[in-house]
């Protein structure tokens, strides 16, 4: 599937349905034969972003891989809400094993594919912020190390929703959590350095590391391609709106993504071997405040006690990444990845 | 049962004495074991090792409390470690030093055991003269077939072969049998001087 | 062939005839020579198909083998003491997903104060999770206990965890008959597993199971275990037919017929114990051994059988649960407590403390004049405990117990034993 960027405009959104497109453009969720891996049933939140992330990563792995697939889950909502006993709604092979593993378990698997000669079976880890930056990091750092045969996909809708909205290494500066409450003189998340997994990925060298969010379903699902057509260690990091943790709208979690990439506060790029080899450009930048203030989890930054002082902290986040990504396509080294939709 | 304790520090292949022995009585169709006392790998420190020898399966498991035979590798143990703890008045005891027993210091402790079974050698000099390097296990495993007869010394050399291989094993070799013809002779000039 | 060899040689050429598929491990003492040599061999393409992953921590390395076990391949870990405690989140997964990983445990104390030595409270720490624990009395049967887990834990989707003794079997060289290939192939058929991940017919393996169900899914677990009271045996007696040597089973008796002494013990220890026991028994003591070889399931009724006719019972462990007291004590009371049988408990060898013959002798001795506790641990120094607990009440500002006692000793490297 080749990428371009398409202009076509449909009037009040920038999304150009399937349909115009020549067949071969589609995206996999438009193929009434896809793989449906994450089946209707579950038990997700309206909304989640979670959900679709995952259901669009894999979906589109199994056409890559022609079925031959494994997954690996961590524990986290998408592994609870997937399969509420006595119910799976998985269509594929799945094994959950624990929070802090799902590196090293798909790595078990790949070696017993490997070891079996049926190399031909690929093998997906995936878990959520938690299960990656924090319990997990060990495990994923020791399986990039070893360049293991998995493609890593996190979920990232910064903090541990499954138990409650506590914050994790993933969790933006001043975003409320349960245990980052919007109180006192600093309200929310504190502003540390953060910890940039997609970074820590690509310290690692291995041969493809990619961001995403569930609002470009192109890009998501090329990337998805892209990854599964090299082997060894494989790092996929797709932002995924979470309308209870986040307090936006359930009908919102595609509007929050779009923003996160607008704003610059989340850039979508992709790298191969610890080098940025492409971005997907902003549109149309939009202030920080866009984004944030349709989210509850930022509600204590506007308002009658509002804090525009975090506000331009956090602008000027979104301005230096833009600056150092690229973000507005105007700079040279950074080619145009994906986007059959402009 | 005859049994074996080795002295050393870290460094100075004091366990592998103890297999080597054990792998020379194995050979003869007796029962062995060897086994170390220490655990955490650190040059220098002091380590013990045992082995016993059997004619029937040994199935005991501590340590060498009451020993045979004593294997010093390291002189500068003597008067820092219980090193003669437990050793029978039968018992044997071989000291890799170029130096006199009296010089040692060890004179008068020793005139309670029976002397043509207390030898030195210097396994350390013959080490560096063979491997060119002090390493003074397998040399004095010559010396103390020599001293014991507890095992011969083709069976030393079987085990050193086992255990190194190419030059090392030949020279190994070699040093523990130049071992094993220095505390013959020590043996038969004791005897000579003991007769007088 | 017998050979002289090191214990964790005999158990590394051992496993690698049992063809395991995936091999992964972290580097713990007293566990590095069995899988340095494993490592060595597939490396050289002696062990072949397997892949040897060098994985970064105990918990990823039972991790891998549960990815490995669950997509159908023979998988095989080793660890020790804090190693054990490191991956035990997987280790219960393990169990609770009835995946037939086979570990050899080399049995070492737990921390803190560190301690790199042989005693038996990693066994202890996990003998609740679902795991078959057997007991290794020497390096030999070590070895064969692995060619037998592998094949009891496919049988019936349980793992299983061989002990064997840091240092006093992993790193002693002794006699050891390695099976042969061909004979450990027609022993041990290829891995069958009863689930596997396979994309041409799909499960999820790992859901949730919530208070409608999970009861029954440990209850299943709990009856496998009893199940493999009944298969160990059967096993142990099959492997005699095919390598004509006794090993495993559920307990092995000595001396026990006429016995009104018996001693219980798991390990190494029971050779020592059996030397003692023989020179008591020359002297005209009717004395005994249990050797408990299958700890987990615990084979309450062979324990009962085998300590019918004694008046007493000497539980010598390497193995004290804090506060309580001892472990395999309190198990083999539950055994006899219908005969009210007098039962004792020598806490022994914590950390590696040499267990000694002239110690088992004093104990025994007192044993005979009626002067043995309840609970006694072997070569206590009360002294040095009393100091210390003299220095904790005078001053609040003691300092750390461990290093106050070390100071207390002096120069402890120039110990024997």
């Amino acid at each position: 599937m080749t990428q371009r960027p398409v202009h076509f405009y449909q009037v009040g959104s920038f999304v150009v349905g399937n349909r115009l497109l020549d067949v071969a453009d589609r995206t996999v969720q438009s193929d009434p034969q896809r793989s449906d891996s994450l089946d209707s049933g579950h038990r997700a939140c309206q909304g989640c972003g979670e959900a679709l992330g995952a259901r669009y990563a894999l979906d589109a792995a199994m056409r890559v891989t022609n079925g031959r697939l494994i997954a690996v889950n961590a524990t986290g909502c998408l592994e609870v809400f997937s399969t509420p006993y006595p119910e799976t709604s998985w269509r594929i092979a799945w094994l959950h094993s624990l929070f802090g593993n799902a590196p090293a378990v798909a790595t078990g698997v790949a070696a017993a594919m490997k070891v079996k000669g049926k190399s031909d079976v690929r093998v997906v880890a995936q878990a959520g912020d938690g299960g990656t930056v924090d319990i997990g990091f060990g495990c994923l750092s020791g399986m990039f190390e070893r360049n293991d045969d998995v493609l890593f996909i996190c979920y990232d809708n910064e903090a541990y929703m499954n138990t409650g909205v506590q914050r994790s290494g993933a969790t933006p500066p001043a975003a409320r959590t349960a245990t980052t409450e919007a109180l006192g003189s600093e309200p929310g998340n504190v502003f540390g350095q953060g910890k940039d997994m997609p970074r820590l990925a690509m310290a690692h060298g291995i041969s493809y590391v990619a961001t995403a969010t569930v609002a470009d379903l192109h890009d998501l699902e090329n990337k998805v391609q892209r990854a599964m057509q090299v082997r060894g260690a494989r790092y996929l990091h797709i932002l995924v709106p979470c309308p209870l943790g986040w307090g936006s709208e359930s009908c919102d979690t595609i509007k929050v993504a779009r923003l996160a990439k607008e704003t610059g506060l989340f850039p979508v790029f992709e790298a191969e071997h610890g080098i940025v080899t492409g971005v997907s450009a902003i549109r149309h930048r939009t202030p920080v405040e866009s984004y944030l203030s349709i989210q509850r989890r930022f509600g204590h930054l506007f308002g009658e006690h509002g804090r525009p002082d975090i506000v331009a902290h956090i602008q000027a986040m979104a301005d230096a990444n833009i600056e150092r990504y690229g973000l507005m396509g105007d700079v040279e080294q950074f080619a145009a990845t994906s986007g059959a939709t402009s | 049962m005859f049994q074996v304790r080795f002295h050393g520090r870290g460094g100075q292949g004091v366990v592998t004495a103890a297999e080597m022995l054990s792998m020379a009585a194995f050979d003869e169709g007796r029962f062995s074991q060897a086994f170390p006392s220490f655990g955490s790998e650190r040059t220098g420190a002091p380590v013990v090792s045992f082995c016993r020898i059997d004619d029937r399966p040994i199935r005991s498991r501590e340590p060498v409390i009451e020993p045979d035979a004593l294997v010093i590798q390291d002189a500068t143990l003597i008067h820092q470690v219980d090193l003669f703890a437990g050793l029978s008045r039968e018992g044997y005891v071989l000291i890799n030093t170029s130096k006199s027993f009296d010089e040692l210091g060890l004179g008068d402790f020793l005139s309670t055991f029976h002397r043509e079974r207390l030898l030195t050698c210097p396994a350390t000099e013959l080490a560096l003269e063979h491997l060119g390097r002090p390493l003074p296990n397998a040399v004095l495993l010559g010396g103390f077939a020599a001293l014991t007869a507890q095992v011969t010394l083709d069976s030393i050399a079987a085990a050193i072969n086992e255990r190194f291989k190419g030059a090392t094993a030949e020279r190994n070799v070699a040093a523990a049998t130049a071992a094993y013809q220095l505390v013959k002779r020590e043996e038969e000039e004791l005897a000579r001087a003991s007769t007088n | 062939m017998l050979r002289q060899i090191e214990g964790s040689r005999g158990v590394a050429e051992t496993v690698a005839r049992c063809r395991p598929e995936v091999v992964c491990a972290y580097p713990i003492s007293p566990q590095t020579h069995i899988i340095e040599a494993i490592g060595a061999m597939v490396k050289a393409g002696t062990l072949s198909p397997c892949e040897f992953i060098n994985v970064e921590s105990e918990f990823a390395a039972m991790s891998v083998s549960i990815g490995a076990s669950a997509a159908g391949a023979r998988a095989y870990t080793a660890t020790a003491s804090q190693g054990l405690l490191f991956m035990m989140e997987a280790v219960y997964n393990a169990a609770g997903l009835g995946l037939p990983i086979v570990m050899t445990l080399a049995n070492r104390a737990i921390g803190a104060p560190i301690n790199i030595w042989n005693d038996h409270s990693d066994a202890m720490a996990a003998r609740d999770t679902g795991w078959i624990q057997l007991f290794a009395e020497t390096n030999q049967e070590a070895a064969d206990l692995h060619v037998q887990a592998f094949r009891l834990a496919e049988e019936l989707s349980v793992p299983v965890m061989v002990c064997m003794d840091g240092f006093i079997l992993t790193h002693a060289v002794e006699g050891i008959d390695v099976p042969e290939q061909d004979d450990v192939d027609a022993f041990l058929p290829t891995y069958e597993p009863r689930q596997v991940l396979d994309p041409a017919h799909p499960i999820s393996i790992g859901a949730m199971v919530g208070p409608e169900a999970f009861t029954e899914v440990r209850y299943l677990s709990h009856l496998r275990q009893l199940d493999a009271l009944e298969l160990i045996p059967a096993l142990a007696s099959q492997f005699a037919s095919a390598f004509g040597r006794e090993s495993g089973g559920l307990l092995h008796t000595y001396e026990t017929q006429d016995a009104t002494t018996i001693i219980v013990a798991l390990g190494s220890v029971l050779g020592t114990i059996k030397d003692v026991v023989d020179r008591r028994r020359d002297a005209g003591e009717r004395m005994g051994v249990v050797g408990i070889t299958t700890f987990r399931p615990f084979p309450f009724d062979e324990v009962r059988r085998a300590l019918e006719g004694a008046e007493r019972v000497i539980v010598v462990e390497k193995d004290f649960s804090i506060g309580y007291g001892g472990v395999l004590s309190t198990d083999v009371a539950m055994a006899t407590h219908d005969s009210n049988l007098p039962l004792h408990t020598v806490v022994a060898g914590l950390g590696g403390r040499a267990i000694t013959q002239h110690s088992l002798d004093a104990m025994l001795d007192d044993a005979a004049r009626d002067h043995l506790e309840p609970v006694t641990f072997l070569d206590l120094d009360l002294g040095i405990v009393e100091l210390e607990r003299a220095r904790m009440k005078a001053q609040r500002h003691s300092g750390p117990s461990a290093e106050n006692v070390l100071s207390d000793l002096g120069v402890v490297a120039s110990r024997i034993g």
